[in-house]
């Protein structure tokens, strides 16, 4: 299965993030990840979904996803012409003796320690979804406790912008 | 000068009136009732009271795919607005421009399981073309323009307006005409110029075209075009179940219908065809079978106003996205320039297929058990009525004898239900139909299963002086059902007997049920008083005509392509498959 990060320019209006997601399982299209938020311009939201396919081709998403009245714009931002970024919150347990090993891996992944307790840490970290994945892995034999993640973030490389020639 | 206040419910009025509307077809109930008040003072909406919202829905439908104009239907919250459902998923697949109103308990209730509350436009996302909630009075006349203009242009569909109690009762000034935005809205009507010259050179080098017309040539009102381009090719034309209509069928290229239960000649013309010019159809699995087998050899042209469909089930050589009509003309125009350097030769190709069309006629058996032929019933109500009557079908063995044995020759005089394949579809669309075409003959052609569905409407019709006719194709079957059973299921007849025939229970006794609603009420069991029974039919415009036609059992639908196999394995009566020669 392939996958593809698709980025939406939308309206801002009830029930807009059901008809995407309801497109989606109707259609058969498989979503890897989604996330949802206000963009630079009042009234219009970003979504970024990831989406895999197999059977049906990604021409047919982008087409299906074009008929919704509320999405205005949709482009696919490679990894080469764009910037995609997870973001996860991770609990792993440690103590006296594995904090610091714990600590080095926070430091060699650019990771973060947000929350501290005597058996346990909660790590932020934000990377390309390959980075992230390492990142667990070798968080894994300490013991993760819990994992919360966003969907993949992404915005196209250089000056221009997806509201360009969109909004009069 | 200051602009008019004016209730939510008046402005829902005064909207739908601004838009030209002149009917609707509803029900009241409480969380619409502040909108049928200033309904009942209007002059230029004619509101038809059904008796079941479906029916209003239907109705609405069948009054669309007559006139070409929008169909309206209003119904009030919860169970008036799911029992529109059906009807607006049956718009939804047929691409009918449909606008659903309903009422919605008030704001602040939404989400507290009130009375009558259902979350009418979650429901319906996935059949509708949009939906709209409305919670504030000076919110409505904006989305009802904007509601009917998505319904109405690129490929039509059912848009629903949820309007709550309290936006119909407050007040707001009355802004006409009101700022549409939709700035995800923006349908391609106006085809590429380069894809039209590739369309045209694919055309002039094929040796065996073949025109795979549907509904959107209808929908688009393209059939005048369409004919142009037919005769300018010379190629053979095929009309989709959705299509039966668009192109005569007393014109010699015209080949009928494929799929299923199409003609031998247009089922095997695409099958052997190198150049499928797809005008307004979308590749459906009833037309093509096993797709993987379909039209193995054949280049695709695929024109369609829905870019979604173009490469949805089968590659397109040449897409073209665009409105019928404007692309056919375009499509003509480049065509006339490049023929006339030299017409294609589709000599071979024609001899082939006349061939076909000599061996092959639509026909079938007449029946041995003293009852009617429903084949024959169907063709003599077509020939007796003629091409500028409505024929509004059900679903299942009638409505594929109905396509088949009656002859159209304008578009929309064939009304059904083809994506959805909803039973009941009948007898609300051809009250539709006679509402938006007073003037016309209009068939309701029901089977006897489907007629138990929705014949509550002869009601409506009786009442509101809509003199319909309807012919009831009464095999006391779910007759299609039946079919498969007889032909797949080892003849094991599993819950499909109705008991309506004559030599049955008889219940209903459809011609006491027929004058209980009014309706002048005939049963026909003998051959010789068939026509007499339509003459009277068409002759009675008093009140509806209901004609309780017996007939047999056993008859069943050919040619037929069983599902999942391809073309190939089109059989024209049982266990009888056609002889291909002269052509690859």
């Amino acid at each position: 299965m392939s996958k593809h990060v698709l980025s939406l320019l939308v309206e801002d209006k009830p029930g807009l993030l059901t008809r995407v997601a309801g497109l989606f399982s109707r259609r058969g299209f498989n979503i890897e990840s989604l996330a949802v938020g206000t963009s630079e311009i009042e009234g219009l939201s970003r979504i970024t979904v990831v989406v895999g396919v197999e059977g049906a081709p990604l021409e047919q998403v982008t087409k299906q996803l074009n008929k919704l009245i509320n999405v205005i714009k949709i482009v696919e931002l490679d990894a080469e012409t764009a910037v995609q970024r997870d973001h996860m919150l991770i609990k792993v347990k440690t103590d006296a003796s594995t904090r610091s090993a714990v600590l080095e891996a926070v430091t060699l992944f650019r990771a973060r320690v947000i929350d501290v307790v005597s058996d346990a840490l909660i790590i932020e970290v934000t990377g390309d979804t390959a980075k992230c994945a390492a990142f667990i892995k070798v968080l894994e034999p300490f013991g993760i406790k819990e994992l919360v993640q966003s969907g993949v973030l992404a915005m196209g490389r250089g000056s221009k912008s997806i509201t360009e020639k969109v909004l009069k | 000068m200051a602009n008019e206040v004016l209730t939510g419910a008046e402005a829902i009025v005064r909207s739908l009136e601004l838009l030209g509307i002149e009917h609707i077809f509803g029900l009241p109930g409480g969380a619409i009732l502040p909108t049928y008040d200033p309904l009942m003072d209007s002059k230029k909406i004619r509101h038809i009271l059904v008796r079941h919202e479906q029916g209003a829905g239907h109705a609405a439908e069948g009054y669309a795919s007559a006139s070409g104009k929008l169909g309206v239907c209003i119904a009030t919250s919860g169970p008036g607005a799911t029992n529109l459902v059906t009807a607006i998923a049956d718009a939804y697949m047929d691409s009918v421009p449909l606008l659903a109103i309903t009422g919605q308990v008030g704001s602040k209730l939404i989400g507290t399981d009130a009375f009558q509350e259902a979350d009418i436009v979650g429901i319906t996302m996935p059949i509708t073309k949009h939906s709209f909630l409305v919670t504030k009075a000076a919110d409505v006349p904006a989305t009802i323009a904007a509601a009917v203009m998505i319904a109405t242009t690129g490929r039509p569909g059912p848009v629903l307006v949820d309007i709550t109690k309290d936006a119909q009762q407050g007040k707001a000034e009355f802004v006409w005409p009101p700022v549409i935005d939709l700035p995800g809205y923006k349908p391609v009507t106006k085809p590429h110029g380069k894809q039209i010259q590739a369309a045209a050179s694919l055309i002039a080098e094929s040796k065996r075209p073949v025109l795979y017309v549907g509904g959107g040539v209808v929908r688009a009102g393209a059939h005048k075009e369409l004919l142009k381009l037919a005769e300018l090719i010379g190629a053979p034309v095929v009309t989709t179940l959705m299509a039966r209509g668009a192109f005569p069928d007393s014109h010699k290229q015209n080949l009928g219908m494929p799929g299923m239960h199409g003609t031998v000649p247009a089922v095997t013309a695409l099958q052997k065809s190198d150049l499928l010019i797809t005008l307004g159809a979308r590749f459906d699995d009833r037309v093509t079978g096993d797709v993987k087998g379909f039209a193995t050899g054949a280049k695709v042209i695929h024109v369609d106003i829905d870019p979604a469909e173009i490469g949805k089930i089968r590659f397109a050589d040449v897409p073209i996205v665009g409105d019928a009509k404007e692309v056919i003309t375009e499509l003509n125009q480049e065509l006339s320039a490049l023929l006339k350097k030299g017409q294609p030769d589709l000599g071979e190709w024609w001899t082939f297929l006349d061939g076909l069309v000599e061996r092959y006629p639509l026909g079938y058996t007449h029946v041995e058990d003293g009852k009617l032929s429903p084949q024959h019933v169907i063709t003599r109500i077509g020939e007796l009525s003629g091409p500028e009557a409505i024929y509004a079908a059900g679903v299942g063995q009638h409505q594929m004898w109905s396509a088949q044995f009656i002859k159209y020759e304008r578009p929309n005089s064939w009304l059904n239900s083809g994506g959805a394949g909803t039973m009941g579809y009948s007898v609300p669309a051809a009250m539709g139909a006679k509402v938006g075409q007073p003037d016309r003959l209009v068939w309701a052609i029901d089977g006897d299963g489907c007629f138990q569905m929705t014949n509550q409407e002869l009601a409506t019709c009786a009442i509101n002086n809509i003199p319909i006719k309807v012919a009831i194709i009464n095999n006391s079957s779910l007759g299609m059902v039946r079919q498969w059973q007889t032909l797949f299921y080892n003849e094991r007849y599993s819950n499909t007997d109705l008991n309506t025939g004559t030599d049955t229970i008889m219940i209903p006794d459809f011609v006491k049920l027929a004058e209980a609603y009014g309706c002048l009420a005939i049963r026909v069991e003998k051959e010789e008083d068939i026509d007499k029974a339509i003459k009277l039919a068409i002759e009675t415009n008093d009140r509806p005509v209901v004609i309780d036609f017996i007939v047999s059992r056993d008859a069943m639908v050919w040619p037929m392509v069983a599902a999942g196999l391809t073309n190939d394995e089109v059989q024209y009566a049982r266990d009888a498959a056609p002889v291909w020669d002269g052509i690859e």
